[in-house]
């Protein structure tokens, strides 16, 4: 397969995040994550609410702080104490885009101020007629306005406010986009146009995205390739099409059959399976996270692994 | 057929704001059958909540019924005026479960006691007596342990628990019809799957009467039996589930399932709706999704299409049925659902 040839520019390796409440012991958000987004590719991490996967994203873009593993852009380090240029650097490279279009934008700021907020705070321009020309081609690539520039967020639709919240994260340039839950907080009529909005960008400028969601069905239509993440731990992890296929690990397959399909028949045959964290025995036989079969990664331990090979390559 | 338990007819409902009149409702009429589940679907700000609300009385206090019709046990809804004969009907016959259910539930009392004052309340049940309905009830929807749950506070349970709690309620006085307005919105997926199998299980055994307000299409498959599906304060198409999915006839309606991500083809752009609904303030000509509709006839934008009948049981109003009208190909992902429609 190619995919060894492929460059990996973004590399977890045994994650670990912690969060501390003052007086107890801390709560582990993200345990042992190990994945690796290719350049070019639509990574999709899926999981419910609390499972991790905001976490994860608001790591590599240095928000929330590691308790353990290491994070590498470009074969670089990037968690922890690192140096002021690299750090700036992944200030431009690694954007992020927000969930909800009504609370990430400031109601008090002009799209003007909010989609150049990035460019003041790294200087990356040199005089106000550039700065200016920048903000009005990220306004354009979103579809929206040169002339939006001078109105408030509270103007703007749900759709529109989503744009802007791109436009904002494209003006920095960046190679990476780690797009948090872009369209559930949107209309059903409006997620398809940003839907397409973000995979245009990605033809035409060459990004890498990471598509965070809990809506499987969206994630099949986006991503190349899948992470699904259970209680801050990466369960399994496949090509999209491999992972519907073929998934192995209990939670994944229970995730898949409760996705509700707009088709009425399929519905009324639709059983949904039930996962039951107790049905893996981790007492003795400890689990791994490990390769069963080229690309497909899951966590299990030996018996469950020998297991899930089977079903995988199982022909047909 | 049965006979419908509740039928609006013509509905208007308008909103005074800030001196100018919104009409949210135009002439929505629907048909609701015993025993059946209703899915209304639609686009926020399409009507769906406020036209339900009208079947309880309770519009906000700027917003009334103008004209029309909603005829429920031999009474007409819409000519009620005081709290008095509203409380004849909310919660006891008709009842209604909330989107959040987080919000929905008080959470400075128990659990149990907010399920005890619903049952003192309308049912006349005291002490004792309305205690173990209570755990009764709690059993019914699912909550484990009940006795020990009736002590405990809405944030000792999680956000599944709690919509089981809110249906809880709903269902306390044995409603006929029950009210669901986007009750798993904010719930996982799997948590949704279960709150979905609940409600369809309650519905058997006490007999309810559904109508369940969504925004998604696929939980719209899931419960519905029948489907209204509303734009701009009108049901502008109608029908079984089979009929509204497999053979949909609005120019809406094709857009709103061919741009969902779970229809589409990998690698090829969604088929998306510009532009936005039409403002409400204003008064609307001919049919209120023309502007938005590539395949917009002029007529569209003149007159208002009335209902066509499809079959007995499927109506849609869009002048692409009448029999003037030129031959207008539906989207692809259209053709190919109707193509699995073989009867």
């Amino acid at each position: 397969m190619a995919q060894d040839k492929r460059e990996a520019l973004i590399e977890v390796k045994n994650l670990r995040v912690e969060f501390r409440i003052r007086g107890s012991r801390p709560f582990v958000a993200v345990r042992d994550v190990s994945l690796q987004v290719f350049k070019g590719e639509n990574f999709g991490l899926v999981g419910e609410t609390g499972s991790g996967k905001t976490t994860i994203g608001r790591a590599i873009v240095r928000i929330n702080p590691t308790a353990g593993g290491v994070i590498l852009f470009k074969g670089r380090r990037i968690n922890g104490i690192i140096p002021k240029e690299l750090d700036r650097e992944v200030t431009h490279k690694i954007q992020m885009i927000f969930q909800d279009p009504m609370a990430s934008l400031n109601e008090r700021a002009k799209v003007d101020y909010i989609v150049s907020e990035g460019l003041y705070n790294t200087k990356n321009y040199r005089d106000e007629q550039e700065r200016e020309a920048k903000v009005q081609k990220a306004l354009l690539e979103v579809g929206l306005l040169p002339e939006f520039a001078s109105r408030f967020p509270h103007e703007f639709s749900g759709g529109q406010r989503q744009r802007i919240g791109v436009a904002r994260a494209l003006i920095m340039e960046p190679e990476f986009i780690i797009a948090d839950e872009p369209i559930s907080s949107l209309d059903v009529s409006i997620r398809a146009q940003v839907l397409n909005l973000l995979s245009d960008l990605q033809k035409t400028k060459g990004l890498t995205y990471m598509f965070i969601s809990h809506d499987l069905s969206v994630v099949r239509f986006i991503a190349d390739r899948i992470g699904v993440i259970y209680k801050g731990q990466i369960v399994e992890l496949a090509e999209t099409e491999e992972l519907f296929s073929a998934p192995v690990h209990p939670y994944t397959r229970s995730l898949l059959s409760a996705i509700p399909r707009p088709d009425p028949r399929v519905e009324r045959e639709k059983r949904v399976l039930v996962y039951d964290p107790a049905c893996h025995d981790y007492s003795k036989d400890k689990p791994r996270w490990a390769e069963v079969r080229k690309g497909h990664f899951v966590y299990g331990n030996e018996t469950e692994l020998a297991l899930y090979g089977a079903v995988v390559t199982r022909p047909g | 057929m049965s006979e419908p338990i509740l039928s609006a007819r013509d509905v208007v409902v308008k909103f005074s704001l800030r001196g100018q009149v919104l009409t949210a409702i135009r002439e929505a009429s629907l048909d609701l059958y015993e025993g059946q589940t209703l899915a209304i679907v639609g686009e926020s700000g399409a009507g769906k909540s406020v036209l339900t609300k009208t079947f309880l009385g309770m519009l906000d206090a700027n917003g009334w019924v103008d004209s029309g019709s909603v005829m429920f046990e031999g009474k007409d809804l819409a000519k009620f005026a005081t709290e008095r004969e509203w409380l004849t009907i909310r919660g006891k016959k008709i009842a209604m479960v909330f989107q959040d259910p987080m919000t929905a539930l008080n959470p400075l009392r128990t659990v149990g006691m907010q399920i005890h004052e619903v049952l003192e309340l309308h049912q006349g049940l005291k002490g004792e007596a309305a205690r173990r309905r209570t755990i009764e009830i709690l059993g019914q929807v699912g909550i484990g342990d009940p006795g020990m749950r009736y002590s405990q506070y809405p944030h000792e349970f999680s956000g599944g628990m709690r919509q089981r709690v809110v249906i809880a309620i709903a269902v306390a006085c044995n409603p006929r019809i029950l009210i669901c307005d986007e009750p798993t919105t904010a719930l996982d997926v799997t948590i949704q799957a279960q709150i979905l199998e609940l409600i369809r299980a309650l519905q058997t055994r006490l007999g309810l009467t559904i109508i369940y307000i969504t925004h998604d299409l696929g939980v719209v498959a899931n419960v519905a039996d029948r489907v209204a599906v509303m734009y701009a304060g009108d049901i502008i198409e109608y029908g079984t589930a089979e009929e509204v999915f497999y053979d949909p006839q609005h120019p809406y309606t094709w857009a709103l399932l061919s741009s969902l991500p779970q229809l589409g083809v990998r690698g090829r752009p969604l088929y998306s709706i510009s532009g936005t609904p039409p403002n409400l303030f204003s008064e609307i000509r001919g049919d209120a999704f023309a502007p938005r509709n590539p395949r917009a006839l002029k007529i569209d934008y003149v007159a208002r299409p009335p209902y066509f009948k499809v079959t007995e049981s499927h109506f849609a109003r869009t002048w692409l049925l009448d029999s003037r009208a030129p031959k207008v190909e539906p989207p692809e992902t259209i053709r190919a659902m109707r193509a699995k429609y073989v009867r």
